[in-house]
C-alpha cells in the first residue's frame, strides 16, 4: 500500500524544504519514497495568488516506490491559493489539511472565490477536511524562542511536518538533526524555533488523533539493505559522470549551455572542481557540444548537457563526432512540445530526433534512463560506452526524472564496471604495421577488435593525426570521396553502434512469459506502467512488461520477447515514436502505442483500464 | 631534458598542398612552418603538444598538411571546439585555422567569446574578403558595393574589420599581417604563441580565382607596402613611407596623417605606438584605418596582459582542492545526509 501527500503553499512557505524532509524521514524509517516538485513557472508570482503556489508531492509506502503517484491522499495548504490551485491533483475523498488561520473572507475572494460556498465550488463535500490553526499553533510553539512575528511565521512549515510525521508515527529525529545542522550553530534560535514547531505539529496530530491513510503499514523491508541518500535525475547523472571519470581515469569535461530542464547537470558538476572536473558554460548549445568534442579530442571524458531545443542545435556537431569516432556523451532531459514548448513539463518526444536527427546516415547510441537513480547508472553506462567504443552515445532523460528524487543506493566505485579506453602509445602499436602508413604516420581510424578508433591523445609522440568530418578511406583515414570508401565506411558506422548490444543486459521481462500481450515503456514512465501491468497480471491477465533501456540499437531481448506476445503495447508520452521505431526494426504485426501527448505524467488507473482493452485477444 | 629542436619540416606531413597556385594560404602555411621550430624552442613543447583545429573553408584545410595533431571540424566551430581542448589539456599549443567566413559569419560567437574569455589559443584569421570554397560569394570583410555571384548590383553590407571586432571583443593580443610578407607573418606568430592568452592574427590574403587584387591597393608590391601601409612597433614612433616621412598624429580624437616637417608638424608630434595600454580607443582606431584614407596598419596593435581563462580553470581547481575535504567519488557520495537500511 501505497500514499501520496502534497504539500502546498507559497513560494515562501518552504514548501520543498518541508516535502524533502517528510520524504526522507519516511525514507529513513523505511519506507520506500519518491517525490515530486512542482514549481510555478514565474519566478517570483505574487504572494497569496494561484499563479504563486508552490506544491511537493510525496508518493511513499511498505514497498519500493517507482513513481511519483497519481493523486494525492492527503493535501496540505497552507493558503486558500495552495487549495484552489491542487484541489485538483487531490481524490474526491482526500484528507485537506489547510491553515485555518488563512482562511479569511478577504484571503479567499483574493483567489476569486466566497468563504460561503468555496467548499462546494471546489467539490470539498467527501474530503475529509482538517481545520488546523496552523499560524496560532506556531506562533505559540515558537514563543519561547523570542523571534519576532516575521521569524516565527517561518516556521510553519516545520509545524505542518510534525502534523503528517505524527500522522505516521514516523520519528522526527531525522529532521531535528537535519534542522541542528542547518540553523544550530548560525543562529541557535531559530534552530530552537524549528524543532518547537515540529513537535508541536506532532502533539497536535496525536491530540487531534490524526491517524493518515495506510497507517498500520510500516515500511520496513521496502529497500534492500544499504547506505542510501535521496537524489534527483539531474544529480544523479552529475554524478554518474564524475564516477565514470574516476574508474576511467580520464579527467570529467562538461561544456553546456543553461537550459530548462537540463540546467541542474551543469550547476552539480560546476561544484566539483575539487574532484577535477572542468565545466564551461559555453556560450550557446553549439559552443556547448564543440567544446566537449574539443575535450574529448584532448583525452577527457566530454559531455554536453541539453534539453530537446539544444540538442537541434547540437545535431551537426553531433554529426562530427559520429564522423570523426569521438567519444562523448549528450544528455537529452527531455521537455515539452516543438519548439520552446513546455519548458517545465516533461514529454518523451525527442526519441526520434535522437535517432535520427542528424544529416547522413549517422547512426548513434540512444540509452534512456527511467527513474532518478537509474539516472546515474545510464550515465556511467553512457560514458563507459562513449569511452570504450569511441562514439557519440545520447542518454535520454526527462523534466520528471530530473526534479523526481527517490532513495538511491550509494556504491563505491571501485565496485563499479571498470572503463577501459583503447588509449594507446607509439609503442604498443608498433607491431601493429595496419596502423601506419608506408611514411609511418600513424593511421588515425585504425581500430581494435571492438572497432574502437584507438585513442592517440595528444601528446602522444609518434601518434600525430588530424581526425576530420570529411569522408574517409577506411585503413589510412584520407580524405577520400570514393563510392566503395563511403559505402564502407557507412557499413562500419553501422556495425560499430550494432556490437553495443553485447555491453547493456537483456532486456528484463515481468510477468507472463507468453500470451496475449507485451507492453513496453521507457524513461519516466516505466514506474506507473510497470505497476499497472502488474496489477493486472496479479488479476490473471497474460500480460507482462519489459523496460527498453537501449533503444539504438536495440535492446538484446526486446524483439526475442516481443515475438512471444500477440500484441505489443508501448506506453508513452509523445506520438508513439519507440512503437513507431519498433514497427521499423522489427517484424511483429500489431505493434500498438498508448501515446498521451498531455506532457503530463500516466494516471495508473487510466493505464490500468488502457491495457485491459488490448487483453483477451483472438 | 634534451633541448627542442625542430626544422619547418618537421612540421609538415608531406600531403600535397592543394590550395590554387598563387593562393594567399600557401604562403601563410610556410610562415607557419617557420614559427613552430621557434615557438617549440621558446615554449619547451615538443612537436606532439600543438594542436592545429580548424572550421570549414578553404583556410580550414591547413590541417591536413600538417604533421601534427590535429582537427578539421566543421564551419564556424574551432574556436569553440578549441577553447575545449584548451581547457582540457592547458599543456598543449592550440592553434586555430579559420576563415573570414568561418570565423566572423557563422562562427562570430565562438570568436568574440574566445576573445572575451582570453583562452590561451592562437588564432589565425585568414581574411581573402570572400567565400572561396563555395566559390565565389561575398563575407562578412567584403568590401561595401563588391560585386560577387549573391551580389550581383554590390554589397550593401558594411564589412567588418577581424581585427577591431577582436579588439572590441577584449581580445588581449591582435596583430595584422600580410600573405606576402612571410617574415612579418612569422614574427606576428610567433609573439602570438608566446602571449600568455587569446592572439588574434588577422592574415590579409589573396584569393586568386574569386577576389583577386582585393588587397592590392594597399598590399600589392614592396613599395606600395611601404607607402600604404603601416608598421606598429611597441614603443616607436608611428611611421611610414619609403624614407619614414609620414606619420600618425591626434587631431582632436581623431588620427591625422601627417607629414614630419611640413604644416607646422614635428617628430615629436607623431604618435607612439604603446601596444599594452589597457584603453582600446588608440588601438581601435589603429585598427580600423583603411585605404586611402589612411595606411593600414600592420604588426602587434594590441598586446596586453590578463589572465586567461585556462589558467584560471586551473587556479580555481588548485583552490578547491586545497578547501574542499571530499577527495574522491566515494567521499562525495558517501557524504552529507545519508541514512543505512539494516
Amino acid at each position: 500500500m501505497s500514499t501520496v501527500i502534497r504539500f502546498s503553499g507559497d513560494s515562501g512557505d518552504g514548501m520543498q524544504m518541508v516535502g524533502n524532509l517528510f520524504s526522507e524521514s519516511a525514507a529513513f524509517a523505511g519506507y520506500g519514497v519518491f517525490t515530486f516538485p512542482d514549481y510555478p513557472a514565474e519566478v517570483r508570482a505574487p504572494q497569496g495568488t494561484v499563479a504563486g503556489v508552490s506544491g511537493f508531492q510525496v508518493h511513499f509506502g511498505s514497498q519500493a516506490i517507482t513513481h511519483q503517484g497519481d493523486k494525492c491522499d492527503i493535501l496540505v495548504a497552507m493558503n486558500p491559493a495552495a487549495l484552489v490551485a491542487h484541489r485538483k491533483y487531490a481524490t474526491a475523498t482526500a484528507t485537506i489539511i489547510l491553515d485555518s488561520d488563512g482562511f479569511t473572507k478577504d484571503a479567499v475572494a483574493k483567489v476569486g472565490y466566497d468563504i460561503e460556498t468555496i467548499s462546494e465550488q471546489l467539490n470539498l463535500g467527501e474530503c475529509n477536511i482538517v481545520e488546523a490553526p496552523i499560524t496560532q499553533m506556531t506562533l505559540d510553539a515558537v514563543v519561547e524562542s523570542g523571534l519576532d512575528r516575521k521569524a516565527a511565521l517561518k516556521c510553519r512549515n516545520m509545524l505542518v511536518l510534525g502534523i503528517t510525521l505524527g500522522m505516521y508515527d514516523i520519528s522526527a529525529d531525522y529532521a531535528k538533526k537535519f534542522v541542528e545542522k542547518k540553523f544550530g550553530k548560525k543562529n541557535p534560535l531559530v534552530s530552537q524555533a524549528n524543532i518547537a514547531a515540529i513537535e508541536a505539529g506532532e502533539n497536535y496530530a496525536r491530540n487531534s488523533h490524526l491517524v493518515g491513510e495506510n497507517h498500520e503499514r510500516k515500511g520496513e523491508g521496502a529497500l534492500a539493505k544499504g547506505v542510501y541518500r535521496s537524489i534527483n535525475g539531474n544529480q544523479a547523472v552529475a554524478w554518474g559522470f564524475i564516477a565514470a571519470a574516476e574508474r576511467s581515469g580520464r579527467p570529467l569535461f562538461c561544456g553546456s549551455y543553461p537550459i530548462t530542464p537540463a540546467t541542474g547537470i551543469l550547476e552539480e558538476l560546476a561544484k566539483h572542481k575539487a574532484l577535477g572536473v572542468k565545466t564551461v558554460q559555453a556560450e550557446d548549445e553549439i559552443a556547448g557540444i564543440c567544446t566537449a568534442i574539443g575535450a574529448s579530442f584532448g583525452g577527457a571524458l566530454a559531455v554536453t548537457t541539453t534539453s530537446g531545443p539544444g540538442l537541434a542545435l547540437k545535431s551537426e556537431a553531433l554529426g562530427l563526432a559520429v564522423m570523426a569516432q569521438m567519444p562523448l556523451v549528450v544528455v537529452d532531459v527531455q521537455r515539452g512540445g516543438p519548439s520552446t514548448g513546455l519548458p517545465t513539463k516533461s514529454e518523451q518526444a525527442d526519441l526520434l530526433q535522437a535517432m535520427y536527427g542528424r544529416n547522413g546516415d549517422s547512426p548513434l547510441v540512444v540509452l534512456s534512463a527511467h527513474s532518478p537513480a537509474d539516472c546515474f547508472d545510464k550515465a556511467y553506462m553512457a560514458a563507459k560506452i562513449a569511452l570504450e567504443r569511441m562514439m557519440p552515445v545520447v542518454l535520454l532523460t526527462d523534466g520528471n526524472l530530473a526534479n523526481g528524487t527517490e532513495p538511491w543506493r550509494v556504491k563505491r566505485v571501485a565496485e563499479m564496471p571498470t572503463i577501459t579506453p583503447p588509449i594507446v602509445s607509439r609503442e604498443e602499436l608498433a607491431a601493429k604495421a595496419e596502423c601506419f602508413n608506408e611514411r609511418g604516420l600513424f593511421n588515425p581510424y585504425s581500430m581494435n577488435e571492438n572497432l574502437a578508433r584507438y585513442w592517440a591523445v595528444p601528446g602522444a609522440e609518434g601518434l600525430e593525426h588530424r581526425l576530420g568530418g570529411l569522408e574517409k578511406h577506411p585503413v589510412t583515414g584520407a580524405i577520400s570521396y570514393s563510392p566503395e570508401d563511403h559505402a564502407a565506411m557507412g557499413k562500419l558506422r553501422a556495425e560499430r553502434v550494432e556490437r553495443v548490444a553485447d555491453m547493456v543486459a537483456e532486456v528484463e521481462v515481468v510477468g507472463a512469459s507468453e500470451g496475449d500481450l507485451l507492453v513496453l515503456s521507457w524513461g519516466s514512465n516505466v514506474g506507473k506502467v510497470s505497476e499497472a501491468v502488474a496489477a493486472l497480471h496479479a488479476e490473471g491477465a497474460k500480460v507482462a512488461h519489459a523496460t527498453v533501456e537501449l533503444v539504438n540499437p536495440l535492446q538484446r531481448g526486446v524483439a526475442e520477447a516481443m515475438a512471444r506476445f500477440k500484441r505489443v503495447l508501448v506506453c508513452e508520452t509523445n506520438s508513439g515514436q519507440l512503437a513507431s521505431y519498433l514497427r521499423s526494426v522489427t517484424r511483429h504485426e500489431d505493434i500498438r502505442a498508448v501515446a498521451d501527448m498531455g506532457a503530463q505524467p500516466f494516471v495508473v488507473d487510466a493505464l490500468k483500464a488502457e491495457i485491459s482493452s488490448n487483453l483477451n485477444l483472438k | 631534458m634534451a633541448k627542442i629542436e625542430y626544422n619547418p619540416n618537421d612540421f609538415r606531413n608531406g600531403n600535397p598542398v592543394k590550395w590554387c597556385a598563387g593562393c594567399g594560404d600557401h604562403a601563410i602555411f610556410n610562415s607557419v612552418l617557420k614559427a613552430l621550430p621557434e615557438v617549440a624552442e621558446r615554449l619547451d613543447i615538443p612537436r606532439e603538444k600543438f594542436a592545429f583545429i580548424s572550421g570549414i573553408g578553404c583556410s580550414s584545410r591547413f590541417v591536413y598538411y600538417m604533421n601534427t595533431y590535429g582537427m578539421h571540424t566543421i564551419h564556424g566551430r574551432a574556436a569553440a571546439i578549441s577553447t575545449g581542448l584548451k581547457t582540457a589539456r592547458p599543456d598543449l599549443s592550440v592553434w586555430v585555422c579559420s576563415g573570414d567566413g568561418d570565423s566572423l559569419a557563422i562562427g562570430g560567437n565562438h570568436f568574440i567569446h574566445a576573445c572575451r574569455r582570453n583562452i590561451n589559443l592562437n588564432l589565425i584569421l585568414f581574411n581573402n574578403e570572400i567565400y572561396g570554397l563555395t566559390k565565389g560569394q561575398y563575407s562578412p570583410t567584403s568590401k561595401l558595393g563588391k560585386i560577387t555571384k549573391t551580389s550581383p548590383f554590390g554589397t550593401i553590407e558594411e564589412p567588418f574589420s577581424p581585427a577591431v571586432l577582436a579588439i572590441g571583443a577584449k581580445a588581449s593580443f591582435v596583430a595584422r599581417t600580410i600573405d606576402m610578407e612571410l617574415d612579418l607573418t612569422k614574427e606576428m606568430l610567433v609573439e602570438g604563441a608566446c602571449h600568455e592568452g587569446m592572439s588574434v592574427t588577422e592574415a590579409l590574403v589573396n584569393c586568386v580565382i574569386f577576389n583577386n587584387k582585393t588587397h592590392a591597393d594597399y598590399a600589392e608590391s614592396k613599395a606600395i607596402r611601404e607607402e600604404r601601409t603601416i608598421r606598429l612597433r611597441h614603443g616607436e614612433k608611428m611611421l611610414f613611407g619609403a624614407n619614414k616621412e609620414k606619420g600618425l598624429v591626434l587631431d582632436g580624437m581623431k588620427l591625422k596623417v601627417v607629414t614630419v616637417g611640413e604644416d607646422g608638424y614635428t617628430l615629436d608630434d607623431v604618435l607612439t605606438h604603446d601596444a599594452h595600454c589597457e584603453d582600446t580607443a588608440l588601438h581601435t582606431m589603429l585598427a580600423s584605418m583603411r585605404y586611402p584614407e589612411f595606411p593600414v596598419a600592420v604588426g602587434v596593435i594590441r598586446d596586453v596582459q590578463r589572465a586567461t581563462y585556462d589558467s584560471e580553470v586551473a587556479r580555481q581547481i588548485t583552490e578547491q582542492q586545497e578547501r574542499e575535504p571530499n577527495k574522491t567519488a566515494d567521499d562525495l557520495f558517501f557524504g552529507g545526509e545519508t541514512w543505512e537500511v539494516k
